[in-house]
């Protein structure tokens, strides 16, 4: 077996003139661009706050690790230049949780789509919120499984179409602050693509929080949920979210449930303070032993 | 390098296989176990649990067997020499990342004890009827290292073993072991550190922002970092190219996916081992591996006192096959009786191998007890009556 040249290229950093370098040049994966997202996405807006919310929570990038599933969400890890992973569908926290406790320095962020997080992810979301792992979930919803053209999605608006759901999807979604608040998150935040100022601010905030923190970002999808469902291209979806959005801090989550067309209620929906595993764990350890792990 | 005294228990044991298990593991500098219960693997992970706080090692009961292999996986890349153990049902779950770990090039060590299946089968009863999905169960083409233990000190052994293939060749180890072997208490005889081999990991050494994790050195393993030391790197399960990054055409899966499997294919004289005893002037030898290498010795030894030449060959490696051996003997002897607690699977590797070279006898075994021989002395009988070679492989019948 030979190698050929053409895959043992060195790594390359895109050629810029001075002065014209990406403000996010050192967190992104420049030689990766373009990216595979479709115009009107909105995966590219929450990459660019979370890259903006590493700076502004002051993380050092090198003890950072971003685990991702598969889904057009999946790829974000590949385009975020920190320890990054591309893993298995539904899989990212279940990855996670091995890093965080088997170096407890490093912190985690799991950045994935709804379907891949709630759906064939969902147990591990429940449990890793139950032991309150030190991890950020950042969960893009756009209503739809997109990387596969278009299925229904756990959070497809009841009535909605996909093209698994020719007349109108029959399950009523999930809604996912409501499962992390009831299933032990410290932290959860719900906002869109169009509250870059407030998403970054809250990213920054759980990214500096201790325990399991979910945050949430609604995001159109021009390409296969708006489209079957006659809703416009991505500047249409961001108008609705402009009118149709409450900020309800602090609403209880139980009142978060989307509906199609409906209005959404966004905003700081849980801080509190649980015991992290980490904690619980290290606790466990000095009381068998007299000795204690590393503090993460 | 030689072992950490940290996790060695010097000394001479009385010891399941199970907890041998366990001492093998910390004696290979395992500092991380990921677990979800299921018998009859549990012994394992109690003894780990017990002895994980004067070892310094980590652990963590996940949901299910999933995200047991992911998390033990994740564990891997910060440098924590990593395993998890389960049973049938649990393998079957963990066929997604054993996948996943075969791509991402990413050393740990599977610990499956069989039991009867299929589906919940009989949780205590010892089989070894997962041999083919350790070796096929996952989807795409991969080459994987198999090892199977009949005795408590070779699950210490071979523990060890497991670990340092696994990190010599980047690659997930199955310790495919049984009920039987799993709940034998023998002595185990646990050698001081300094006399324990420990293969480290293949580490990168060069400039931070020059780091390509799939780029392949000389031995043809690519080198590893870990999380958290500033490199920066990308992973993906999707077909890649050196640096990590994706790339979908037909050109980088090959150059992407043919290594995985020439990287054990290139290196099976180093890899695989096998006991052999008295093959020399066999005229039928038996092909076991794991308990049933038990009463393969017993049954070799009361077969040569009744005049009949039967060898041993005991597979420590099951996967890869030792192909080569097989058929070289396959042209000196009658016949291969191949005792196995299943309906046919390495049999199916033994008669490949045999090339129509010599009559392949299969004999499902364990029925009378796991040690007992009388229907492999049966068998063996049978082959060196036979007058001809048939060419599929012959069902011991009972009635013969
Ligand atoms: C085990 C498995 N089942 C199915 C798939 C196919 N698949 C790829 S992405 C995806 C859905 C992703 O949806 P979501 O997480 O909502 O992400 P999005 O693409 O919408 O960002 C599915 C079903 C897969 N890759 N693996």
């Amino acid at each position: 077996m030979k190698a050929k040249e053409t895959k043992t290229q060195e790594i390359q950093s895109v050629p810029s003139k001075k002065g014209e370098i990406h403000p996010m040049e050192n967190l992104l994966r420049m030689d990766r661009m373009p990216h595979i997202w479709c115009p009107s996405c909105g995966i590219g807006l929450a990459v660019t706050a979370f890259a903006s919310a590493l700076e502004k929570a002051n993380i050092d990038p090198n003890k950072i690790s971003i685990v991702s599933g598969i889904g057009c969400t999946g790829r974000v890890a590949g385009y975020v230049k920190l320890d990054s992973f591309h893993t298995t569908h539904g899989r990212p926290i279940a990855f996670g949780t091995g890093i965080r406790v088997a170096n407890p320095k490093i912190k985690v962020v799991v950045f994935s789509g709804d379907g891949d997080l709630i759906a064939i992810g969902g147990n591990h979301f429940i449990h890793a919120a139950r032991r309150n792992i030190d991890m950020l979930v950042v969960c893009v919803n756009n209503f739809i499984y997109a990387m596969t053209g278009g299925q229904v999605a756990p959070t497809t608006p009841l009535a909605a179409y996909a093209t698994t759901s020719p007349y109108g999807c029959v399950e009523p979604p999930f809604n996912i602050p409501y499962i992390a608040d009831s299933s032990g998150a410290v932290y959860v935040a719900r906002w869109t693509t169009l509250h870059i100022r407030r998403l970054i601010n809250s990213l920054a905030e759980a990214l500096q929080k201790k325990g399991f923190s979910v945050v949430e970002v609604i995001s159109p999808c021009g390409m296969y949920y708006s489209r079957i469902n006659k809703l416009g291209d991505g500047l249409d979806m961001m108008k609705f979210y402009h009118d149709n959005v409450e900020i309800r801090h602090g609403e209880d989550t139980k009142n978060l449930d989307i509906g199609f067309q409906t209005k959404i209620i966004c905003g700081k929906f849980v801080d509190r303070e649980r015991p992290s595993y980490m904690e619980r764990y290290n606790q466990w350890l000095s009381d068998v032993k007299g000795g204690s792990r590393d503090e993460g | 390098m030689k072992a950490d005294p940290k996790g060695v228990l010097t000394g001479s044991h009385t010891l399941t296989g199970n907890h041998a298990c366990a001492e093998g593991a910390f004696a290979a500098g395992c500092r991380f176990l990921g677990l979800y219960p299921i018998v009859p693997s549990l012994e394992i992970s109690e003894r780990f649990l017990e002895r994980a706080p004067e070892v310094g090692a980590t652990f963590i009961q996940m949901e299910d067997e999933v995200s047991v292999l992911a998390a033990v996986l994740g564990a891997s890349w910060t440098g924590k020499k990593s395993m998890t153990v389960t049973s049938g049902p649990g393998l079957s779950l963990m066929m997604e990342h054993l996948g996943l770990g075969i791509m991402l090039e990413t050393p740990c060590v599977i610990v499956d004890i069989q039991r009867a299946g299929p589906a919940l089968g009989m949780p205590g009863r010892p089989a070894q009827g997962d041999m083919m999905q350790a070796r096929w169960g996952s989807h795409g083409d991969y080459e994987i290292i198999a090892l199977s233990p009949s005795s408590p000190q070779e699950m210490f052994d071979y523990t060890i073993k497991a670990f340092n293939l696994s990190e010599r060749y980047r690659i997930p180890v199955a310790l495919m072991s049984d009920a039987y072997v799993a709940h034998l208490q023998e002595k185990v005889v646990i050698p001081p550190a300094e006399e324990i081999e420990i293969e480290p990991r293949r580490y990168y050494k060069g400039a931070k922002d020059k780091y390509l994790p799939f780029k392949r050195d000389k031995d043809f393993v690519p080198r590893m970092v870990n999380i958290g030391d500033g490199y920066k790197f990308h992973v993906t399960g999707l077909t890649h190219d050196d640096r990590g990054y994706p790339v979908m055409n037909e050109e980088c899966q090959e150059y992407n996916v043919h290594p995985l499997v020439w990287k054990v294919r290139n290196y099976v004289d180093e890899i695989i081992e096998v006991q052999e005893a008295e093959t020399e002037d066999a005229e039928v030898i038996i092909i076991s591996y794991g308990a049933t290498s038990r009463a393969a010795l017993k049954a070799m030894e009361q077969a040569r006192k009744s005049g009949i030449k039967v060898g041993s060959l005991k597979l420590v490696t099951v996967w890869p096959f030792p192909e080569k051996r097989v058929a070289e003997l396959a042209k000196k002897v009658k016949a291969f009786v191949v005792p196995e607690m299943n309906f046919g699977q390495v049999v199916l590797e033994v008669e490949r191998c045999s090339y129509g070279n010599a009559n392949v006898i299969f004999v499902p075994h364990g029925e009378n007890g796991v040690e007992n021989t009388d229907d492999l002395l049966s068998a063996i009988k049978q082959a060196v009556q036979a007058d001809k070679v048939e060419s599929v492989i012959i069902e011991f019948n009972k009635g013969v």
